[in-house]
């Protein structure tokens, strides 16, 4: 005879693994979707943080013969003129459209004036709203406006006036942030990536222990076989453990298989998304399994229908973002006393795998100890609830 | 043997039960008659230790349900209101899961399954999931559930309800043999009609009280089929 713990995990695991919907969000969801988001999201990252000042790129501009000096300073700065749309009024059209990412135009009178020392024109057709284009129109206003100055001031030193007087503030720029810097929202997106395809792989389970089991009817007779309820709720706890890890490792074999070749190092990890880390990083998350199996199972015993528990659940799913958020904000660093918080302390421990660094046992015991714990405790309430009268509902 | 004595049972505001009394005798069907939330079903979960009651005591050959429910459990079959199965689950695996939670052995298991199979007529959807079942189908299904570990009481809370006519007399051919085997039956209905076509005991029972009990010859003869539909009538109005 099998412990009816035993009976009812693998009851669960076989009948969920016919559900469709259990299937999309154990298998589809979190191993497609968190990895093919998170490959994208690496990608904008890496452009823009990569992307070096000193690529030259060319600018395309309208009237190019009325300011050949300027294109000779701009060529010096990286930036090459190319021919440009034949009218301002093509040229709005292409930037929006996005074909062209800035243009400069030259108006016609640039060099009469230039020369006669008024205010010569310039346009620059840009559209804020694209900000994949922010970077380039940003760099070739800057070069832009050291030209205007550079001009300016050496007008003003022909007049033979101090050029200081026109700099009534200086303002020097320190710009302190470190490729790992950079890099520590990333590391919090991929540490709830994990933990969110992890929840999400339980999710219908969880559901599906009270609220699933009410709706259709089947609570009342199983509530009427000679086992302890707290058995049945074990037992369903058991396989919603089983699906969430398994959610857990299809997504991690899912970024070893897309992240292979992102070059971490450039983001200041020294270590590259190997089969080896992913088998770290899992046994690192597994002991959030449970606590989250039993978290959901708790907050879906609170509510009357399917509909109901799937609402409350979605805002399950956010939770362990909290401690995320507040680590990426103050950037805070690994220490003993945080690994007792869940899903923070996974996060430390994973971006230090990520850093090639070795974890400390204590931290990982603590870490894994903390999140059993608080686990069980939560498991426990559900149980109770689980005995109540109520349940029924 | 099913005792109930004195039970009681208030949810919030209603009483449920207010100290309801009878006895089902093995060899014999129970019929508990009486309209819609007069307390039927709170006395069927109060017997099969889904509720606990406030006062009062039952039994099941000698079994407190209170004192001690996994053995009660163990004495009884149960077919609850709507009679929900697992969906994803075919008729064998939905029976076959309950033996087990029961502790059957699989050997046994087996055998018992195949026997209810051929004796409830679910050959042809034996090997179906339940998702697509008509609602006499799933009440066939969930009677073989409830008789897997092959109990020595059953109780049905509404059974007929739902069903066609075919499946209603088919119901009630396999009530019959049960008794002939010697079990203890209960059923709950608001159909007068059907718990005296079935029933050997009546209890009719409306507001938690029972209002009128007895073998159905004496409840016929005492009051006439036509005043037993009054009583029946009566007890609905508010006291």
């Amino acid at each position: 005879m099998r412990s009816p713990i035993a009976v009812v995990c693998s009851k669960e695991v076989v009948e969920n693994a016919r559900d469709r919907r259990t299937m999309f969000s154990t298998l589809v969801f979190g191993p497609l979707f968190a990895p093919a988001l998170f490959a994208v999201l690496i990608n904008v990252v890496l452009s823009q943080t990569l992307a070096s000042m000193d690529d030259r790129i060319s600018v395309p501009v309208i009237g190019a013969e009325h300011a050949p000096n300027l294109l000779a300073f701009l060529r010096r700065y990286g930036l090459d003129a190319v021919e440009g749309p034949a009218t301002v009024e093509l040229a709005r059209l292409t930037v929006q459209q996005g074909d062209h990412e800035v243009v400069l135009a030259i108006d016609e009178g640039f060099g009469d004036a230039f020369r006669a020392g008024l205010d010569a024109r310039l346009s620059l057709i840009v559209d804020r709203s694209q900000t994949r284009a922010a970077a380039t129109s940003q760099r070739v206003r800057a070069v832009l406006d050291a030209y205007a100055e550079q001009l300016g001031l050496l007008r003003l030193q022909a007049r033979g006036l101090n050029p200081v007087v026109l700099r009534a503030v200086t303002i020097d720029e320190i710009d302190v942030s470190t490729a790992a810097g950079r890099s520590a929202l990333l590391l919090g997106m991929l540490t709830y990536f994990l933990l969110l395809s992890t929840l999400t792989g339980g999710f219908y389970l969880a559901i599906d222990a009270t609220a699933g089991e009410r709706e259709r009817g089947s609570l009342e007779p199983l509530l009427t076989v000679p086992v302890a309820r707290s058995s049945l709720l074990l037992g369903k706890l058991a396989a919603t453990i089983c699906y969430m890890l398994l959610s857990l490792a299809l997504t991690l074999a899912a970024f070893t298989a897309a992240l292979r070749f992102v070059p971490f190092e450039d983001l200041g990890m020294q270590a590259n998304f190997s089969p080896l880390m992913a088998a770290e990083i899992l046994l690192v998350l597994a002991p959030f399994a449970p606590l989250g199996a039993a978290l959901m199972t708790l907050v879906a015993s609170f509510t009357r229908s399917y509909r109901e528990a799937q609402t409350y659940l979605t805002l399950v799913l956010l939770v362990p973002t909290l401690p995320l958020l507040i680590a990426t904000v103050l950037n805070v660093q690994p220490r003993l006393a945080l690994m007792w918080i869940p899903s923070l302390s996974q996060h430390l421990l994973i971006t230090e795998l990520l850093k090639a660094q070795p974890i400390d046992a204590a931290a990982y015991a603590v870490s894994a100890g903390a999140s059993l714990l608080l686990g069980a405790a939560i498991a426990l309430v559900a149980i109770r609830l689980y005995e109540r009268e109520s349940l029924l509902g | 043997m099913i005792r109930v004595e004195g039970l009681k049972k208030r949810f919030g505001k209603v009483q449920a039960l207010d100290g309801v009394s009878f006895t089902a005798g093995d060899g014999r069907i129970t019929g508990l008659l009486g309209p819609n939330g007069a307390g039927k079903s709170t006395c069927l979960r109060v017997l099969c230790t889904v509720l606990k009651p406030d006062a009062g005591k039952a039994t099941i050959d000698d079994v407190d349900v209170v004192g001690r429910p996994l053995a009660a459990r163990r004495e009884l079959g149960v077919l609850p209101h709507g009679a929900g199965l697992y969906p994803q689950l075919t008729a064998r695996e939905n029976i076959a899961y309950f033996g087990r939670l029961h502790g059957l052995e699989e050997d046994a298991l087996r055998r018992r399954i195949e026997q209810l199979i051929d004796r409830l007529e679910l050959g042809e959807i034996a090997e179906r999931r339940a998702k697509g079942f008509s609602q006499g189908e799933r009440t066939k299904v969930a009677l073989a559930r409830a008789l897997v570990h092959a109990p020595r009481h059953l109780l049905l809370d509404e059974p007929t309800n739902g069903l066609d006519v075919m499946a209603t007399v088919a119901l009630r051919r396999w009530l019959q043999e049960l008794k002939a085997l010697g079990q203890c039956i209960i059923l709950s209905s608001h159909v007068m009609q059907e718990v005296a076509a079935l029933c050997d005991d009546i209890v009719i029972i409306a507001h938690g009280r029972v209002v009128a009990s007895g073998t159905t010859q004496e409840l016929q003869s005492r009051f006439g089929n036509q005043s037993l539909e009054d009583i029946f009538v009566q007890s609905v109005a508010p006291s």
